[in-house]
């Protein structure tokens, strides 16, 4: 990596725009992701934090607009190109996406198999060890059928750091798990960014947890990025709708209610 | 009239978008045979999971379709007093046509459906996607495999359904009408030709095999990724291997066997 590098963001997103059919999901979108740090992406449900994964991760490709990832521009990287940049990208799916015919040892060891000429002898320290981070090391021989959510989730964070990547983009890591598990991945995912010193992506609409950790957030709506900074000024944030969001109010600028007609009307009309 | 017009176009345009998706998804497959060649333990796995495991169906099924052979070939040529080439007529039978045939509809309801939704579980489940954020690209690791293992394993069992079929029509004609055992065999010997009628089935397995195992492969990694997509892609593999198979054996037939 050149000097210059160091202090440039490592990826960068300028003007991206794409849309689902007639669905505007982004409509000129920049975000700045710096280096080493754990950056935050929130917004409601439905809003394409996914969709940015998948455009970062060379995976979909924007109607406009460029990504960089290092210093490359991911929409013009040739498949080989892609995948080298991929074995230095880590990523947590929600579901965990772990192969279900494979035991827990084996999964963590997958990319290592395919990528690495290593021994097996060498492969087994390595898995032990990233099992060990997580907590898992005991669970080695189970099924991912035999895991829980939270359990899963943990071993293909073990899975993702395998290579020792720049960077683990999170795809919302604490839905659906319970307190103890949820205390369990926020504790991972900082301490992960500190020892490995990687770039640490979160995708969520958690509020708690992702401004507990996270060291700056953009918050996107509607194809638009509607604030971002760090999590404390959000949190005191009086735009509308980032006070909205960040404080789970019901009512405000996105309405409680779905647009209907008027309301008395309604009911007079009768069916038909 | 219009609209009805309307809908058939697009009924077409979007059967011919699905074949030529098809075809560009088998040159990408066929793309990541040659490195397969390193790895031959991928491919051995799926020839058991694809072959092996659909030993039992094929070798009852082709015992059974022996048997019967057995008995309505006795009843219609005893009637000429050629019971004795009940050998022949078996033989011929299984080898040209019901071997490879069958065995390729048996194919496509074990295997084929077992591929698919495999596959479409793994892409329903993200398990396609990580492998893709991982920088393994899942058609070489996963689909390669399963096509190649296909291939290799449907000659195979039609051979096992023939040679399973034959003993079956041997049980029934020799053992039971008691047509004699020596005619049985050295009228096969001497009727069934190795080049015109078993390497024409061969080809037809081999040809059946391809088929069945593109269509359960492609199905499988084109599925619509939720429970009723897959349910969905699964039945299309069935039928759509049925249709395929028995379209292709009236081709194949008419040029080998056409004159």
């Amino acid at each position: 990596m050149s000097q210059g590098r160091e202090n440039q963001p490592l990826i960068e997103i300028r003007g991206l725009r794409f849309k689902r059919g007639a669905r505007v999901i982004f409509d000129g979108v920049d975000i700045d992701i710096p280096r080493g740090k754990v950056t935050a992406i929130m917004g409601p449900s439905g809003t394409g934090k996914t969709t940015l994964l998948r455009m970062i991760g060379g995976q979909l490709r924007p109607q406009a607009g460029r990504v960089t990832v290092d210093g490359q521009d991911v929409q013009a990287l040739r498949r080989g190109e892609l995948y080298a940049l991929r074995k230095r990208m880590g990523m947590l799916f929600q579901s965990g996406a772990l192969l279900t015919d494979l035991t827990v040892y084996d999964n963590v060891a997958f990319p290592l198999r395919e990528h690495t000429k290593l021994p097996e002898s060498m492969i087994r320290d390595l898995v032990l060890m990233k099992l060990q981070a997580v907590g898992l090391r005991g669970a080695r021989d189970l099924m991912p059928s035999e895991l829980s959510g939270g359990m899963a989730r943990r071993v293909a964070l073990a899975r993702a750091i395998a290579l020792d990547p720049m960077m683990i983009m999170y795809d919302e890591p604490f839905t659906g798990l319970d307190p103890i598990s949820k205390g369990a991945v926020v504790e991972l995912i900082r301490k992960i960014n500190v020892a490995l010193e990687v770039t640490s992506i979160i995708v969520s609409h958690d509020v708690r947890e992702t401004t507990a950790i996270s060291d700056y957030i953009y918050v996107l709506s509607d194809g638009k990025v509607m604030g971002h900074g760090p999590p404390r000024t959000l949190l005191e944030s009086d735009a509308p709708w980032v006070r909205q969001f960040m404080q789970g109010l019901p009512d405000g600028p996105v309405p409680f209610h779905y647009p209907a007609s008027d309301y008395a009307a309604d009911l007079l009309a009768g069916p038909g | 009239m219009l609209t009805w017009l309307a809908r058939l176009g697009r009924a077409g345009l979007s059967f011919f978008e699905r074949l030529g998706r098809g075809h560009l998804f088998l040159m990408q497959v066929l793309a990541g045979v040659p490195g397969l060649l390193l790895r031959p333990r991928l491919v051995i796995q799926q020839i058991y999971s694809v072959g092996v495991l659909s030993l039992v169906i094929i070798v009852v099924s082709g015992l059974f379709v022996g048997m019967v052979l057995g008995l309505q070939g006795y009843n219609t040529l005893a009637d000429f007093g050629a019971a004795e080439s009940l050998g022949v007529m078996v033989a011929l039978s299984l080898v040209r046509e019901l071997g490879p045939v069958v065995t390729a509809l048996l194919f496509g309801g074990r295997a084929g459906s077992a591929l698919t939704a495999e596959i479409g579980l793994m892409k329903a489940t993200e398990q396609l996607s990580g492998m893709e954020m991982m920088a393994v690209d899942p058609l070489r690791r996963v689909i390669a495999p399963r096509f190649v293992a296909g291939v290799i394993a449907m000659p195979l069992l039609a051979a096992i359904f023939s040679a399973v079929g034959v003993i079956g029509g041997y049980f029934v004609g020799v053992g039971l009408l008691g047509v004699d055992d020596g005619a049985f065999w050295s009228q096969m010997q001497a009727r069934v030709d190795w080049n015109k009628d078993v390497i024409n089935g061969v080809i037809k397995s081999l040809a059946f095999g391809l088929v069945a195992t593109w269509i359960a492969v492609y199905e499988g990694y084109d599925a619509t990724p939720t429970a009723e997509g897959v349910s969905r892609a699964t039945t299309r593999t069935v039928v759509h291997t049925a249709l395929a198979v028995l379209g292709l054996d009236f081709v194949l037939t008419a040029l080998m066997f056409g004159e």
